[in-house]
């Protein structure tokens, strides 16, 4: 498979690898995917008091594309709003990364990972999460 | 350390023509062009002799009488001779069922189903977790009616090599004819056909240090197997396979069973030193699984998973040495291989692993480069992986409740 060259970059050189302690109240997390399905991304974010995000880190079991398209969120993560941060489409992130079609899911898993992060601290802070992740497909 | 990259190790997909082998060829495509069925003049003469020649070469290596060989265009062609060919000839006479393994290649199962469609029934044996067929599973699964089995020697994704003597003398006892694959054996397991008992048994070259387009099948005389023709012609072969033969094709055929009849012993105690080593490099990773049997195995054939590691990243992370990979991964439905599948190996492991194949040209700094660079990307994808973290914490990954996609 040949990939573009933002995907080997990001994948030679992934941004943002790590985790945050997840039981920090500022700290969203975003887990999403199935190992039987080749792809779990954890995405987790970490908000200001301003409700900024100032930071965000990820790991990813999947292919060259899954770990771009996350490595590459969390750093269009970073300086946004919730509610900015919500706007990220997946369409963008193939775009960006100049995904082939048969690997267009793990853009949309990378937009799930946002959704749920940000429902994680959400909830975390007493607002209503309102993402539903898990809606990309296996077989598609 | 400096080697030249990418390393080739994959001679379990095919091996580069030797040398000596491409020497001999040479000639009959340009000086000695003859056709081998032209009777009439020198021409035909000089290169029949050198197809019989070759046909010693090839017969000598599994112990066999040349009149025993019949050439074809590779192992394929010889599953589907021989497969095909007998099944048809006896199911008049002894019935309909086959017995084969789900492990086999591809050559022999499509065959087979190819047979279910025209009105046979057919057993695929599940093998043990080690990938070995066990005898009384085998046993239990001869009827009356079985009228052929197959079964193959060495297998090409994990190397396990298969008891095929046992089986030949279950398939002896209920008059069952016993085809063989073969393709992965020659030259990396003695082969004995006086003794062994076994009625049809495909070779390639390609596999073995000759050239691609070339196989061969053996067909017993003694007690003399018979065969419906699969390719109708001139009546080449003595009626199995017509054709013209392909004399540069066979001469090197011939040559490089001859040299492995004559190295293989000091050949495959270098590669399994190397082999071993790599396995000894490969073992110190955390989480990695060897996949079949390492006694009943061939020497150059190392089949690892690594846990943890999504497969397609992991071929990325390797590229800098030429392996086979569980994992189809050419589309979006991801396949993981049915040889691991068929092993019991999750999805995952099977998807995370790597097929090594070592040859005549590998050399012990190509081994060492491989063990660093191993340890050095599976380290690499494991701190990008959210399962590895989860593992390292004590979590058991089943328990997991994962969200569906």
């Amino acid at each position: 498979m040949a990939y573009s060259d933002k995907v080997l970059d990001h994948y030679e050189n992934p941004r943002n690898v790590g985790s945050f302690n997840k039981d920090e109240k500022n700290v969203g997390t975003g887990m999403v995917g199935a190992p039987a399905c080749g792809d779990v991304m954890k995405l987790q974010i970490k908000v200001g008091d301003n409700g900024v995000i100032e930071d965000a880190k990820f790991k990813t079991y999947g292919c060259g594309s899954a770990i771009a398209s996350s490595s590459l969120v969390t750093e269009w993560l970073k300086g946004k709003s919730l509610d900015e941060a919500m706007t990220i489409k997946n369409s963008d992130i193939a775009e960006e990364l100049a995904l082939p079609p048969v690997k267009i899911h793990c853009s949309v898993l990378a937009e799930d990972a946002i959704k749920a992060a940000i429902a994680d601290l959400r909830q975390k802070q007493g607002q209503n999460g309102e993402a539903d992740a898990c809606t990309a497909a296996c077989k598609e | 350390m400096t080697v030249k990259t990418p390393i080739y190790l994959d001679y379990s997909a095919t091996t580069p023509v030797d040398q000596r082998v491409a020497d001999k060829m040479i000639p009959y495509l340009t000086e000695f062009f003859g056709n081998p069925a032209s009777r009439s003049h020198s021409f035909g003469w000089t290169a029949e002799k050198a197809v019989e020649n070759a046909r010693e070469q090839v017969a000598a290596l599994v112990n066999a009488d040349p009149k025993e060989i019949v050439w074809t265009s590779g192992a394929t062609e010889s599953n589907n001779l021989a497969i095909k060919g007998a099944a048809h000839f006896y199911a008049g006479s002894k019935g309909k069922h086959i017995i084969t393994v789900a492990t086999e290649h591809k050559a022999v199962i499509d065959p087979v189903r190819e047979l279910e469609r025209q009105g046979f029934e057919a057993t695929f044996l599940e093998p043990e977790p080690n990938g070995l067929v066990d005898l009384e599973k085998f046993k239990a699964a001869l009827r009356p009616d079985t009228v052929l089995a197959s079964v193959m020697f060495v297998n090409n994704e994990i190397g396990v090599i298969q008891d095929i003597e046992a089986i030949g003398n279950l398939c002896r006892a209920n008059g069952t004819i016993f085809h063989v694959d073969a393709a992965q054996a020659t030259g990396k397991v003695d082969i004995d056909l006086e003794k062994l008992p076994v009625d049809l048994m495909s070779f390639s070259a390609h596999k073995t240090y000759g050239p691609k387009g070339i196989g061969a099948l053996y067909v017993r005389r003694k007690p003399r197997v018979r065969l419906e023709a699969q390719m109708h012609g001139g009546g080449h072969e003595r009626g199995f396979r017509s054709g013209t033969l392909p004399t540069h094709q066979i001469v090197g055929m011939g040559e490089a069973f001859a040299i492995a009849k004559a190295e293989m012993a000091l050949e495959n105690a270098r590669i399994k030193r190397l082999r071993d080593k790599l396995w000894a490099g490969l073992s110190e990773i955390e989480e990695v699984y060897l996949n079949g049997d390492l006694e009943r195995r061939v020497p150059h054939n190392l089949n690892v998973s690594f846990n943890f590691v999504e497969g397609e990243s992991l071929i990325m992370a390797v590229k800098d040495i030429a392996v086979s990979s569980g994992s189809a991964c050419t589309s979006a439905s991801l396949e993981p291989s049915y040889v691991l599948r068929a092993l019991g190996r999750s999805d995952e492991l099977a998807h995370s692993s790597i097929r090594f194949s070592i040859g005549r040209t590998t050399t012990e700094e190509e081994i060492d480069y491989t063990i660093a660079l191993l340890k050095a990307k599976i380290g690499k994808l494991r701190e990008l992986s959210p399962l590895w973290e989860m593992y390292q914490d004590g979590i058991d990954l089943n328990s997991v409740q994962w969200a569906a996609h």
